[in-house]
This record gives structure tokens, sequence and C-alpha cells, in this order.
């Protein structure tokens, strides 16, 4: 499904990434682990075309991200707060992403039904607009709202971080359930080990903008991992 | 003794280094290369400001006698410092920035809330608009001894005043941006005058002994200096118990209502935007002003037309016709799409076609030209020239104008954060905005100054007239160029809109 070549993006004369080689098959739930600064968000702004690379590039689905627009009808993402918009209410909110993703009202009230228990009524009629909502609401939002439109790409970076324990354990269902129901590739970033390896089948972890190991999760792999990042 | 020594070097010791800590949050704010022309910019412009102040308190005491010529102009202005007073709260209402914000970070701090308090409050004692009285004051002061006022009473006349200033400072503070209190403000203002004005009652010769008192008595200066500190008292007290972050600090959220606005469908793919644009317009208060103000820019011709001066000088009602058709073409236009900014990635990675988002933008400001064009309507009181240039430039605005300004909005990189007050706030300003003034506001002045002085006023219009037709006849054709622009332009905007701070 995405297919990474030659990938680097430096600035000034300090490499921030650099991928050889990567690719990701359709239905993949993929995870992505490394400190800070180790090029995780660089590589998922690269793979939405946010930044530009310095040379090579990301394939999604046969689209080159970066000269053409036509992956994103079925790539969906959730980055951060900035991409939620702060003077809209949750629903107004989902129904223009749903608009945009040429979803009708009715059809989003049907994804929206199915993630009542996820929202555990913080988030739909609250009469408040999404910049009022606490980070964690606002969260909740921001990663289900990825979900409109029936993406066959979703990237989420970070989606653990702010949520409450019992959020975290809802989201780990629906992420598995995305993956394994749908056929969906789902790109998660996180810095809970814990959590990247019970969803994900495959690890990756950067290090210095570098990939340094590539793991088929098993039972073994919270224990690599934490011996890797224990140096 | 010695123990509320220590007490006093140890709070002077916090307020200078709550002090240092303003300059720094100034000087290395992560701008401030970028903006410091800006800054320079506003700095000569407050500069001029003072200037300007300062010169009218040098020429008030002629004015003053000219216009009023049997009474003392210590009388006069006595008689008007009721509506000073009450003017300037009226201003400072929307002008003043509370201070209470920054304070957030020290409260973990081992600093005592009473020190906190006394310092929020010093600190806006320090502000900008208090010192504009003292340039104005000072000027007329020193004129009033050279024409033979007693010094004493004169100068602490001054220090009345003074105080009375910090008297409106801190009853601000206590206002809180209540808006009851406003209407209440304004509803005085308006009945005091209107009581004046139809000579039902004098409210001024109510209040010009009471004023004139603090001039006529030195001693009364103990009044206004005793108000302020009894103010500041009420203001500490009110203070001091209310540095928690659920009391004064929190930001007050705003019940929201979810709006359907279902017409906006009727515009097909573009309606989504357009429905949007509307939502942030009115929901957030830097745009939402900037409609109220765009509004009252309709009255804007009457200071050219109904002059004399201006008669003989018909491209100036060009300009004027530009201007107020356009008001809020320029106004809007001019930080598109930088209005989007604090979701611009969002923007970016979802699947929306860049050309129905401008188009959006497009029909959104046209609607406002026709509508600031139909207001405009009214002018045909002076004339049927008035109407025709009125046209002349509505249709140039529509044609040329709005292309131009969508154009030069691939060059914003600056974010802004849409809930901050639009009074005096410059961020998302840059070179850009001075820049884009060119093009629009000069160009079609020339253009119409130089058919307009070759041939006629006919010639004038049609031609500004016909630029615009041409500009909407080509819309299509431009809106594509435009959208190829704002592509190439997109990593540099994705990356300006996420520095903060600006």
């Amino acid at each position: 499904m995405i297919t990474i070549e030659n990938l680097t993006k430096k600035y000034g004369s300090q490499i921030v990434l650099h991928i050889e080689e990567l690719s990701i098959p359709k239905g993949q739930s993929f995870g992505l682990v490394g400190n800070n600064g180790a090029g995780k968000t660089t590589l998922f702004s690269l793979l939405l075309d946010l930044i530009q690379p310095t040379s090579g590039h990301v394939i999604n689905n046969e689209v080159q991200v970066n000269t053409s627009e036509a992956w994103k009808p079925f790539t969906s993402s959730f980055i951060d707060e900035t991409f939620l918009i702060g003077y809209l209410t949750p629903e107004e909110y989902f129904y223009f992403i749903g608009d945009l993703r040429g979803q009708s009202k009715a059809d989003v009230n049907a994804l929206l039904a199915q993630f009542e228990d996820f929202f555990h009524g913080e988030i739909l009629g609250q009469k408040k607009y999404l910049r009022d909502l606490s980070k964690g609401n606002q969260k909740k939002a921001g990663i289900v709202a990825s979900f409109i439109g029936n993406p066959e790409v979703v990237v989420l970076d970070e989606p653990f971080a702010n949520l409450d324990p019992t959020t975290q354990i809802r989201l780990k269902e629906i992420i598995k359930d995305l993956a394994a129901k749908d056929n969906v590739t789902v790109l998660i970033s996180s810095h809970d080990l814990i959590h990247v390896t019970e969803v994900c089948e495959r690890i990756v972890v950067l290090n210095k903008g570098e990939v340094v190991k590539d793991i088929q999760t098993s039972t073994e792999t919270l224990k690599e991992l934490e011996q890797f990042f224990a140096k | 003794m010695s123990n509320t020594n220590t007490l006093k070097t140890k709070t002077n010791r916090m307020f200078k280094k709550f002090t240092a800590l303003q300059w720094k949050s100034f000087f290395r704010s992560s701008n401030l290369g970028k903006s410091l022309g800006i800054k320079i910019l506003m700095g000569f412009f407050g500069v001029y400001m003072l200037l300007s102040l300062a010169g009218m308190g040098t020429g008030m005491y002629f004015i003053l006698k000219k216009i009023l010529p049997n009474q003392s102009p210590m009388w006069s202005i006595s008689q008007y410092l009721i509506y000073w007073v009450l003017i300037e709260l009226f201003l400072r209402y929307f002008m003043q920035k509370l201070p209470v914000m920054d304070i957030k970070p020290f409260l973990t701090t081992p600093v005592k809330k009473s020190t906190i308090a006394h310092y929020i409050l010093g600190r806006s004692a320090a502000s900008i608009y208090n010192l504009l009285t003292f340039f104005f004051v000072v000027p007329f002061a020193i004129v009033l001894i050279f024409q033979g006022y007693q010094v004493l009473n004169v100068l602490l006349w001054v220090v009345a005043v003074m105080a009375l200033v910090l008297c409106i400072n801190y009853v601000n503070l206590l206002i809180n941006k209540n808006e009851k209190v406003l209407i209440g403000l304004v509803s005085i203002l308006l009945i005091g005058y209107g009581l004046d004005y139809f000579g039902i009652f004098s409210v001024k010769e109510l209040f010009a002994p009471i004023f004139h008192a603090l001039y006529a008595y030195p001693i009364t200066v103990m009044i206004p200096i005793a108000l302020a500190i009894g103010i500041y008292y009420i203001n500490y007290q009110f203070l001091k118990d209310k540095i928690y972050l659920d009391a004064s600090l929190k930001v007050k959220s705003v019940e929201a209502n979810t709006t359907d606005l279902a017409w906006t469908k009727r515009f097909g793919e573009m309606g989504s935007f357009l429905q949007l644009d509307l939502k942030m317009i009115w929901r957030n208060k830097r745009t939402k002003s900037q409609v109220f103000i765009s509004l009252l820019f309709v009255f804007y011709g009457l200071v050219f037309y109904t002059q004399d001066i201006y008669s003989s000088m018909v491209p100036m009602k060009a300009f004027v016709g530009v201007f107020m058709t356009g008001i809020f073409l320029s106004n809007f236009g001019q930080f598109i799409p930088a209005w989007d900014s604090s979701y611009y990635s969002m923007m970016m990675s979802q699947n929306i076609p860049m050309r129905k988002y401008l188009e959006s933008k497009a029909t959104l400001i046209t609607v406002s030209v026709v509508v600031m064009f139909l207001l405009t309507i009214p002018y045909v009181y002076f004339g049927w020239d008035a109407l025709a240039i009125n046209f002349g430039c509505a249709l140039y605005n529509l044609g040329v104008n709005i292309p131009v300004i969508l154009y030069f909005g691939s060059f914003n990189k600056k974010r802004i954060e849409l809930d901050q007050s639009p009074f005096g706030n410059m961020q998302g300003t840059s070179a850009t905005q001075f820049l884009i003034m060119l093009p629009v506001l000069a160009v079609p002045i020339i253009l119409f100054s130089i058919f307009y002085y070759l041939i006629n006023l006919q010639a004038a219009v049609i031609v500004l007239s016909v630029l615009g037709l041409l500009g909407f006849a080509m819309k299509n054709y431009l809106l594509n160029l435009i959208t190829e622009q704002y592509k190439r332009k997109k990593y540099g905007m994705i990356a300006g809109f996420k520095e903060k701070g600006s």
C-alpha cells in the first residue's frame, strides 16, 4: 500500500530522516516507535505531503504523494490538535469532514453511533466548541474524525497520549478491528511500548532518522524493545 | 523594623525579576527579528500619536479661547472633563488588555499571591494608555503657566488629572469586560450628551464646578488621589483572592449552538467551505468585529462629500469609492488564508479541492462588495456622480481586486489566533499587507485620475467598470492561476502557520 524509497529530509546540513526502503502492505497495522527527535512526526508529515522531501518519495497506493493529490480521498489522519477547527462543535466538525469525504449526514451519524462507547458521553451534544474541550476529548474527536469516509490508510500520531485508561483500552480494540476486519492500513506512532506491541503487527524503530529495527510483533517483541531503549 | 525592611527588599527583588521576565518575553519572542519592521512601524506610529497629542495639548488653550472667548479655558475644559472620563472608559473597554493571564506560570512558584496582585496592578499603571493623557495634559499646563495661571494650582491640577487617569485605569480593570457595564456607560454618555445638546439639562454645567475645583482649590487634589488609592485597594482585594486557575484566570467558554446553515448546500461543493467561513466569521472575536468595522466604514464617504475642500478633488471620491465598497475585501481578504492558519495542515491533508476553497472565499468577498455598494447608494444625495463613481469602484473591486487580493494572500505565512481582540492586533501582519494595499487602492485611483484629467468623469468611471467586467469575465482563468500559486506555496504556508506567538 505504502512504499517509501530513498526518502531523506534535511534541515540545513542536519539529516532528520533517511529511509532507504520501506514498504507497508495493505491492511497492516504498523507501529512507529522512537525517542524524541527520532523522526516519527517528520515521516508522517512527509507521508501526508505537509513537508517537502529533500530527496526520494513516498508512494501511497501507486500515487506519489508530493506530485499528485490523488492519495487524499483514501487517506485520513490525525496528527495533533491543529487538525481540529476550534470554533466548530464536534458534530459540526464531523459533518464538515464528512462533506469533504463525500459522506452524507446520515452516513456520518451512522459511523458516530459506533463510537458512542469511545466518546463516553463527553463529545456529542455538549454545546461546546472544540476549542473549549479538554485535550483528551479533543483527541477523541480528532481520532474519530479520521475514520470518516471509509479511508484505506489511517495515520495517527501519538494516539494514546492524553487519553484516559478506559479510552486507551477502547482505542486499542478499535485500531485492531480496523486492520483486521476492514483491511485498513493503520499507521500509528507511540512512546508507549506496551500499547504498540499490543496493537501493531509490525513495529519499526526509528533512531536519529534511521530505521534501526523492523520487527514482526511476537511475544518476545516487548522485551526486545525494552532492551533496545534501556541502552 | 528590620523585619519589614527585609520584606521590602524581597518584594523589590520580586518586582525586578518580574520586570526582567517581561523584557525577555518581548525580546525572545520567536519572530522578533521577522516582525521588527512592524514593531518599528508601530513605534513610529506611537511616537506620532504622542507628538500629535502634545501638539493638541499645546494648541488647546488657544482653541478654547477662540471658540469660547467669554470664559477661561480652564473652565471650558472642566466642562468637558466628565465626557472625557466617560469616553476614555468606553475606549479602554475595547483597547486595554487585562494583564491577568500572564500570571499563570507564577502560580506554583513560591511567590506570595499579594506580590503577584501588586505586580499586575502596578504594571497596568504603567500602561501606554495612561501616558496618552499625560502627553496631552503637560503641554496644556505649560501653556497655562505661561498665560499667567497660578503655577502651584496648575501643577496640582496635572497631578489631579493623572490621579483621575489612574482611577479610570483601575475602574476599567474592575469592569473586566462586562458587557452590561459597557451598555450602561454608553447609555449615560448618550443621555448626558443628548440632554446637553438639546438644552434640556446642562450636564456640563453640573460637573464644571466640580472639576474646576481641582484647579481652584489645590487642596482638593487629595480627593482624586484618595479615590485612585481606594480603587486600587478594591482591585487588590478582589484580585488577591482570585488568583486561582478556576477563578479569574479561567477563560470563559461560550455555550455553543450547532447550526446547520443548510442553505449553503445550494452552492454545491463550495457550500461546505462557505458554511465554514460564515461560522468562522461569526464565532471569532477578530473576524466578527472586522464585519462591524467594515459596516461602519459606509460613513467614511461623509468625511469627503460634506467638506468643500474635496468637492474639486474628484479622485479622492474614487478613493472613497474603492475604500467603502472594498473595506471588507481588504480587511478580510488580505489575511486569506491565514484565517485558517490554526488548522491549515488539516486542510492540506484533507480531501480538499484548493480551487473550491478559494472560490468560496471569493464568493464571500463578492457578496460583501455588493452589500457595501448597496449601502452606499444613499450617497446619490450628493449627486448622481457619487453613485456612478461608487458603482465603477464596486465593479473594479469585484473583477480586479478580488483576484489580486487572493493572489497576494498566497504570500501570507503568519499565523492568526482567531479569538483575540482585533484592536491594535497586528497578528498576521507582515510586509505583504502593506504591499497589498498598493495595487488594491493605488492602481484604481491612479487609473481614475488619469482618465478623469485627460477626458472626463464618465470616461474614468467607464474605464474602472470595464476593467472590472473584464476581470469578472476572466474569473475562471484567474482563479486557476491563483490555485496553482497556492499549491506552490503550500509547504511554506504550513510551516509558517505552525509558528505560534507572532
